[in-house]
């Protein structure tokens, strides 16, 4: 069984103006769908990532699987419990500490205040665990050194407090580790080291992640298995070779050759056209037809389920299973 | 032929209660006319301080210690009020990260554009108009003609930055100089922007410094890449021979913790440390601690000059093509 | 956004002492010499009103040493009956100025301080609760704080002290007197540290470090207590210097009013009412000294939060 299995996903936001300004500016209530029906599953010891643009829904649904938020519609199961549904407070928390997260800014996410030692030991502090020498061991698990436990986060360049932040996440001994932009706000030495270490851990620990990032290089070398995600929609699912050689969907095919390339010397790329749509009136149909090339009649009308297509799942209604 | 921008041994210095800190340390580049230089390197390395110096845009106490500035034969560093405001204007065009800091909110974008032009060129307010709306369309705005009368807050992010690269161009300047114009944009729009970059300058002979992280943005737009560490030029030269067949040991070491798609799951290689802090900086070449070449010499000062590797790395011990091959 | 600068620093631990004296807000302040003179003063008003009882050299309290003879007498100018000689002169019962002010300070300041302590601690509470609780909670908070705005704080005040002293029995009033004070002062004082707080809280409670610990199961009054609460504080310590000014003269200007400080215990507003009714029988001292020491304590203060402001908000600079 799937360690996380995620159905029909959705999260409807409610972005209208407040009542008495509605009131009056006549508008209705201005709903946005940041995602919409998506359904994956996540296998133990895996890595799933998720990519798409900003605004896709990646945070969005990296929070409704730690509970940060609650789906609209759809469930999230992880070992078979449902978070938002589970009425039995012990499973509930059972879960819970199965499941942390790593966030992108790594001057937001610790706490200024706190010192190194309460910041990493919290997680285990908060369910009364033991906490003597863990941040120490734990310190050193992440390439730093015990003699750091003493000190605040602004004493550390932003791949260390990433390492810190890499620490707190692994204080509860979880199975799963949903990292959201782990390394988009670090330079790309920095960069390396972190994901090394986010390898090297995965191993030792048979952790899973659920890795979320924009930057199709960096899904490509961590993950098992990729959705690519549109408007808050997966379009696309595969594992990194089959992806990279032969995208199915459109708009994957558009990112893939927009994506600057270390080798691509004065490579002229055709620009891809249009932007993204607003989330708040999506296209009809498929949320991508304003901007693809292959956009025919029903595309404008109907909106293409996810299909297994070889060892990809893709939802577009010009793809042919024959391919 | 004279190059557009020319910049010799450029050291900025900022002074503070704790001694003076050096942000960008004896830095000579060339751009010709109608090139594209990629200026690289990690954040903090000095790309956007050795760019403010040239459109003398530096915070103060941050300022120019010495070295020369030449913008078409003509010295420049050491302008002051008007007569650089003029030039930045008129013969210098800046392009930034972040688009909403270079319009004005409260303005719409035709007359941020008309205004540009109007104080520049010797033309009349409704030909300025038909520029500026001839500019727009040039730069890809969907509707340019009534979108002129739009304020900034009104278009989305790649749409600004599409209407700060029409007002750094309006003048019809000799040089753009674009800080990160991708960095907050994302791929799609970032290779949009990119490709109308490399398009108006080809079109109009402009000389660009392109300065960014990204390894992948310099690969395909730029012609030459200037490979910044710790203030200091580690290596100069063409862009397809740095990246391919890099003679510093940085470069060699970006190149390889940058994932590949040829390289698939393999270990990233991992260059150990963080750039040193410019309060810290260590004795003779900047990258010692962090080099895996590093030999005696390599902290004697003064340190490595483009001049001891065949004038292209700031290295006693280049890499050799056998090493790289 | 990826553009953030990296301070890796070879690791070094001076002491935190060393660390402490080295810092920009210590090297500001050495650098501002209004900072240096407003702190001197302040730190000389507050000590000489915490020492009263050891400074002054008469107990204007005790009535043995009081001596009606002494009253009148001009600063530095020896008494007609009595010979005595007092720095500031002295009133009309013969209490020595100088040392009636150092009491009437430690009124002054109590009071202050215990008002502002007092909006604080209800500021805070309630700027933490609407800023991280929101939605109704939020607006009722909120709402309450813009009625209190509209209304003029002394005139809040004497609200408060009008009630209080309508339902408290004669005896106690002079004792109760000085508590109904601090809290009608506090009471219109809350809305600025809630404001304040409320701001800040919105700003941290999306920071990500915040969403850790909701994912790691703490609670809201957890949430609130431990991890914002350490993070707005340094706002509302500005707020609470400024408002430790205005809530010195707001007492000084009740009991000026004479719905404030008793005579039995007399804060500077106080001795000033007492003093304006000798102004013009040429008693000057026994108005003008209280009068520029409450001028002096209240711009000090209030200088010094001014510079306290500017120098925890660079960005203002
Ligand atoms: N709390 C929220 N309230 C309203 N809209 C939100 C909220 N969080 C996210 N959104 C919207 O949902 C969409 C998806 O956001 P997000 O999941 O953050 O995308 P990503 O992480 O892929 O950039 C965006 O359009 C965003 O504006
Ligand atoms: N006002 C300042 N005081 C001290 N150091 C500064 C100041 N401004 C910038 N720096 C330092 O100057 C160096 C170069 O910065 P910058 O040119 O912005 O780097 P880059 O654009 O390559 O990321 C950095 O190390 C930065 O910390
Ligand atoms: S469904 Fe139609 S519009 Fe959507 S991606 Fe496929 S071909 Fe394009
Ligand atoms: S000079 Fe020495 S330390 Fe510097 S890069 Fe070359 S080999 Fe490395
Ligand atoms: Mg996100
Ligand atoms: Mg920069």
């Amino acid at each position: 069984m799937a360690l996380v299995s995620v159905s029909h996903l959705t999260r409807i936001f409610d972005v209208s103006k407040p009542w008495l300004n509605r009131v009056i500016e006549r508008q209705p209530k201005a709903l946005l769908t940041a995602v919409s029906d998506v359904s994956f599953n996540i296998e133990e010891q895996t890595v799933y990532a998720l990519v798409g643009e900003s605004g896709s829904g990646k945070s969005t649904i990296g929070k409704m699987l730690v509970g940060l938020l609650e789906p609209s519609t759809g469930s999230v199961d992880i070992r078979g419990v449902d978070l938002a549904r589970e009425t039995d407070a012990q499973k509930i928390d059972d879960v819970r500490a199965d499941i942390q997260m790593i966030f992108q800014d790594p001057f937001a996410s610790l706490n200024p205040r706190w010192r190194v030692r309460d910041i990493i030991a919290e997680p285990v502090a908060a369910r009364g665990g033991h906490t003597k020498g863990l941040s120490e061991r734990l310190l050193e698990q992440v390439g730093l050194a015990a003699r750091d436990a003493g000190k605040f986060p602004h004493e550390f360049s932003g791949g260390q407090r990433q390492r810190i932040c890499i620490a707190r996440a692994l204080a509860s001994e979880p199975k799963l580790i949903v990292c959201d932009e782990p390394t988009s706000a670090l330079d790309v030495s920095v960069q390396a080291q972190v994901l090394n270490l986010m390898s090297d851990l995965k191993d030792e620990f048979g952790l899973t992640y659920l890795f979320i990032s924009h930057d199709l290089t960096v899904v490509q070398h961590m993950a098992d298995k990729i959705g690519v995600l549109y408007l808050g929609r997966l379009v696309e699912e595969a594992d990194p070779d089959t992806l990279f050689e032969t995208p199915k969907h459109p708009y994957t095919q558009m990112l893939l050759a927009a994506a600057p390339q270390l080798d691509g010397f004065g490579r002229e790329v055709i620009p891809p056209t249009g932007e993204i749509p607003d989330p708040i009136n999506p296209p009809p149909g498929c949320a991508y037809n304003p901007r693809c090339p292959l956009a025919a009649d029903i595309c404008r009308t109907k909106r293409p389920e996810l299909r297994q297509i070889g060892t990809s799942r893709v939802a577009c209604h010009m793809v042919d299973a024959t391919d | 032929m004279t190059p557009t921008l020319s910049i010799h041994n450029l050291t900025v210095d900022i002074p503070t209660r704790h001694g003076t800190l050096r942000p960008v340390q004896d830095v000579s580049y060339d751009i010709a006319q109608g090139e594209i230089l990629g200026v690289v390197g990690e954040s903090g390395a000095g790309k956007s301080m050795a760019g403010n110096a040239v459109i003398g845009l530096l915070n103060p106490p941050a300022h120019i210690a010495s070295g020369e500035i030449h913008l078409n034969g003509t010295r420049i560093d050491h302008l002051q009020g008007d007569d650089m405001r003029r030039l930045r204007g008129k013969h210098i065009g800046m392009v930034f990260q972040d688009p909403l800091t270079s319009l004005n909110p409260l303005l719409k974008i035709g007359d941020q554009l008309t205004e540009t032009m109007l104080a520049h060129l010797d033309i009349s307010q409704s030909d300025a108009r038909k520029r500026a709306i001839a500019a727009l369309e040039e730069v890809g705005i969907p509707g340019a003609a009534q979108r002129v009368d739009s304020y900034p807050h009104q278009f989305s992010g790649g749409m600004r930055q599409r209407v700060v690269i029409a007002l750094a161009l309006c003048a019809e300047p000799s040089l753009i100089i674009a800080d990160e114009p991708t960095t907050a944009l994302d791929v799609s729009v970032q290779a949009q922007i990119i490709a109308l970059l490399k398009r108006l300058c080809r079109d109009r002979g402009t000389a660009v410094m392109l300065i960014t992280h990204d390894m992948g943005v310099i690969a395909e737009a730029a012609d030459r890449v200037a490979v910044m560490y710790a203030g200091q030029l580690a290596e100069l030269g063409p862009v397809r021979d740095v990246l391919t067949v890099p003679l510093h040991p940085y470069t060699d070491g970006l190149m390889g913790s940058t994932p590949l798609a040829s390289r698939g799951k393999a270990r990233l290689h991992q260059i150990p440390g963080a750039m040193p802090r410019l309060d810290t900086l260590p004795d003779g070449c900047a990258f010692h601690p962090r080099c895996p070449r590093a030999q005696a010499d390599c902290t004697r000062n003064p340190g490595p000059t483009l001049a001891d590797a065949q004038g292209r790395a700031a290295c006693f011990h280049p890499l050799l093509r056998e090493d790289v091959a | 956004m990826v553009d953030t600068p990296l301070s890796d620093s070879a690791a070094k631990d001076p002491s935190r002492l060393r660390l402490a004296l080295q810092s920009d807000f210590i090297y500001q302040f050495k650098r501002s010499p209004v900072a240096v003179v407003s702190f001197a003063i302040t730190l000389l008003l507050v000590l000489s009103a915490i020492f009263a009882p050891l400074i002054a050299p008469y107990d204007p309290f005790d009535p043995g040493s009081l001596n009606l003879m002494n009253g009148f007498s001009a600063p530095m100018t020896p008494n007609a009956f009595t010979g005595d000689s007092f720095w500031l002169g002295t009133d009309d019962q013969g209490r020595d100025v100088f040392s009636t002010i150092l009491y009437g300070m430690r009124i002054s300041l109590f009071v202050g301080a215990a008002a502002v302590a007092f909006a604080m601690v209800l500021g805070i509470t309630l700027g933490l609760l609407a800023g991280y609780v929101g939605g109704w909670t939020e607006t009722i908070i909120m709402r309450i704080a813009d009625v209190q705005l509209t209304f003029p704080s002394i005139l809040v005040a004497m609200l408060i002290f009008g009630v209080a002293k309508g339902v408290t029995p004669v005896e106690y009033r002079d004792q109760m007197a000085i508590w109904v004070l601090i809290i009608a002062i506090g009471l219109s004082d809350w809305v600025q540290f809630a404001r304040v707080v409320r701001g800040a809280t919105l700003v941290e409670k999306n920071k990500e470090y915040v969403a850790a610990a909701k994912l790691i199961g703490r609670t809201g009054p957890a949430i609130m207590l431990r991890h914002i609460l350490p993070n707005v504080l340094s706002p509302v310590l500005v707020i609470a210097t400024i408002s430790l000014a205005l809530a010195i003269i707001a007492e000084a200007t009740l009991s000026f009013l004479g719905v404030g400080a008793p005579p039995t215990q007399p804060s500077l507003g106080t001795l000033i009412r007492i003093g304006q009714g000798f102004l013009f029988s040429g008693e000057w001292w026994i108005l003008l000294f209280p009068a520029l020491t409450l001028l002096t304590l209240a711009l000090s203060v209030n200088l010094l939060g001014d510079w306290l402001r500017d120098a925890l908000n660079p960005r203002l600079r």
